[in-house]
């Protein structure tokens, strides 16, 4: 059965990509997933070859054109997304998609035509093959990328029997964040000791209870704010959430990171480096990604 | 003056500048916190809350007294929000973006409105500074209605400070577009450096003037200000990664607050926002 692990944050820059290209040095074998096609970084870490390039088509945009238009103002009144300005052109940046003044203008004079909103890749990386992605800048639709990169990764490990996808999420709690953890075997939410890290976390944390997801908590630079670290590792002992472990604060990551690799392949001897071997220890042990096939909802944060 | 606070990565400091130079601001101004995701803003600010209203938008209610079956209307949803099984229509409220064709399409008068909950606005002040943001509910997969609700709050004073979500798609777009300048908060490493030029493309579609202010600027390397240099983009503040900041940070303490002397420096960092837009106008 084929496990997945999707590492989340709630806030952006605590160290998602860093930990999840860790995880990829220290699993040896699992297919790597890039789910923040929004602002992918983990490729800066892995260097990926790209071998299959696909476009990936979103929705349709509306598009009058102007010579069969008669200015009769029905596009106008039915547009909610005011897209539309009095010289009958549309804003592509406000247009929704939702084609009802294609399908009912008098004289069929808009087009819809389906949109190019971006690239997803299958490469192949020094730790096992990657699926990312690039939504093209302003555009919509990253919800549905970021599933389609989720099944292609899927299909990829199946394809290699491999068992294990480690998938980079995106921050946030949205629409790209909803697509990217529904039917995951757990997540790793990487927490900054911050008033800020536990606001986003415990939101995060709803999510994943809302989908039905176990969620394993570390934080990261925890002794920036020792009180903090309690305060987060309290919430989330009170919520049924697994703790894997604390990783110091360390410039060694902003290092690995300019080297173009890993913490584990930098300094993996460094305190950074020792304390995510722990955590990655930890979250093979634990129960959440050991379940047989038993999905055991009492596990489940609350 | 309106003035969004972007960034690409998250993480990077936008909160902490939309703060800062909001409670250095001496005068007439609002600050909008658009990441409706993960708001932030307030945890800083702290301000008294005078009120929160629940933003809403349109799904269809069907009465099935009336509905036929026809289908016109799941023809014309491209969202897949509602579908015939069996004898009944079903709605997929989650899945409805309020184009209201259905309701439109409808020859047995069988839809009508009902609304479905994005999230919360809350509405409040820190002495003279007007606090606005925006909530998503968890679980609502659409943000940038409710960011457009946060957004009409933002003229009723002479300067509007928007902290923007992380990222460069819809809600950043719906958080950025109409402002007077966008600045950047990056910090000077490989993951920032890509995520600005992200932000930069989308700052360049929308055609609004930008700057940049760069956090941590000690950790790391250069390829952020020469990115600046070669695309010209003013460099206007570098904050150095200070523990004292970092730590104060984590309680919530604004610099302003931990460090009174910085609100000199954002109020400099406004100055020379104000004097580039303007030299821009004249050129």
């Amino acid at each position: 059965m084929i496990r997945e692990l999707v590492i989340v944050s709630g806030k952006g820059g605590t160290g998602k990509t860093s930990v999840t290209a860790s995880f990829a040095a220290l699993a040896g074998n699992s297919v790597l997933c890039d789910a923040d096609v929004d602002a992918a970084d983990l490729h800066l870490l892995m260097a990926p070859v790209v071998k299959e390039t696909h476009a990936f088509m979103g929705g349709s945009i509306a598009f009058i054109r102007g010579d069969d238009c008669v200015e009769c103002g029905r596009c106008l009144e039915l547009c909610k997304f005011k897209a539309i300005s009095d010289e009958f052109v549309i804003d592509a940046f406000s247009c929704e998609g939702c084609g009802v003044c294609v399908d009912l203008c008098p004289e069929g004079a808009i087009d819809f035509t389906v949109q190019q909103c971006g690239e997803w890749y299958k490469s192949e990386t020094r730790f096992g093959p990657m699926v990312h992605a690039r939504l093209g800048i302003a555009e919509e639709n990253s919800g549905k990328l970021v599933s389609l990169v989720r099944q292609e990764t899927k299909k990829l490990a199946e394809a290699r029997d491999c068992d294990l996808i480690l998938t980079d999420g995106p921050p946030g709690i949205g629409c790209p964040v909803i697509a990217s953890i529904g039917g995951a075997t757990a997540l790793v939410i990487v927490v900054e000791p911050t008033v800020s890290g536990l606001h986003d976390m415990q939101r995060v944390a709803q999510l994943a209870v809302h989908f039905k997801v176990p969620g394993l908590v570390c934080v990261n630079k925890f002794d920036l704010n020792l009180d903090m670290t309690e305060k987060i590792e309290g919430f989330a002992t009170e919520h049924n959430m697994e703790l894997v472990g604390r990783i110091p604060f360390d410039p060694i990551f902003t290092e690995a990171m300019i080297q173009g690799k890993s913490v584990l392949e930098h300094a993996p001897e460094s305190d950074a480096g020792l304390a995510l071997l722990d955590v990655w220890r930890k979250i093979q042990s634990s129960p959440s990604m050991n379940t047989m096939g038993i999905k055991d909802f009492s596990a489940v944060i609350q | 003056m309106i003035i969004s606070i972007a960034s690409g990565k998250g993480g990077t400091g936008k909160t902490t500048v939309a703060t800062n130079l909001a409670l250095s601001l001496k005068g007439d101004v609002n600050l909008l916190d658009c990441d409706v995701e993960e708001p932030n803003a307030h945890l800083f600010i702290k301000p008294t809350i005078d009120k929160v209203e629940t933003v809403s938008t349109f799904v269809p209610k069907i009465d099935d007294a009336k509905c036929n079956l026809c289908r016109k209307c799941t023809d014309i949803c491209r969202f897949s929000a509602l579908a015939v099984a069996g004898n009944s229509l079903l709605v997929f409220p989650e899945m409805c973006h309020s184009c209201e064709g259905c309701l439109e399409v409808c020859p047995e008068g069988a839809i009508s409105a009902s609304t479905r909950e994005l999230g919360v606005l809350e509405s409040g002040h820190c002495g003279d500074l007007g606090f606005y943001s925006g909530r998503i509910r968890v679980g609502e997969a659409m943000s940038p209605p409710l960011i457009k609700k946060v957004r009409t709050k933002e003229r009723e004073r002479e300067i509007t400070i928007i902290d923007a979500p992380p990222g460069t798609s819809c809600p950043v777009i719906a958080a950025m577009k109409g402002s007077d300048f966008v600045l950047m908060v990056t910090e000077p490493t490989p993951f920032g450096l890509h995520d600005l030029k992200l932000a930069v493309e989308a700052v360049k579609v929308l055609g609004i003037p930008s700057g940049l202010v760069i956090n941590r600027s000690d950790m790391g390397d250069n390829g952020v200000k020469e990115y600046a240099k070669q695309e010209n983009i003013p460099v206007f503040l570098e904050i150095p990664f200070e523990r004292k900041i970092a730590e104060a940070y984590s309680r919530g303490i604004p610099i302003v607050e931990a460090f009174p002397a910085w609100a000199i420096t954002f109020r400099t960092l406004y100055e020379k926002i104000e004097q580039y837009s303007a030299d821009l106008k004249e050129s």
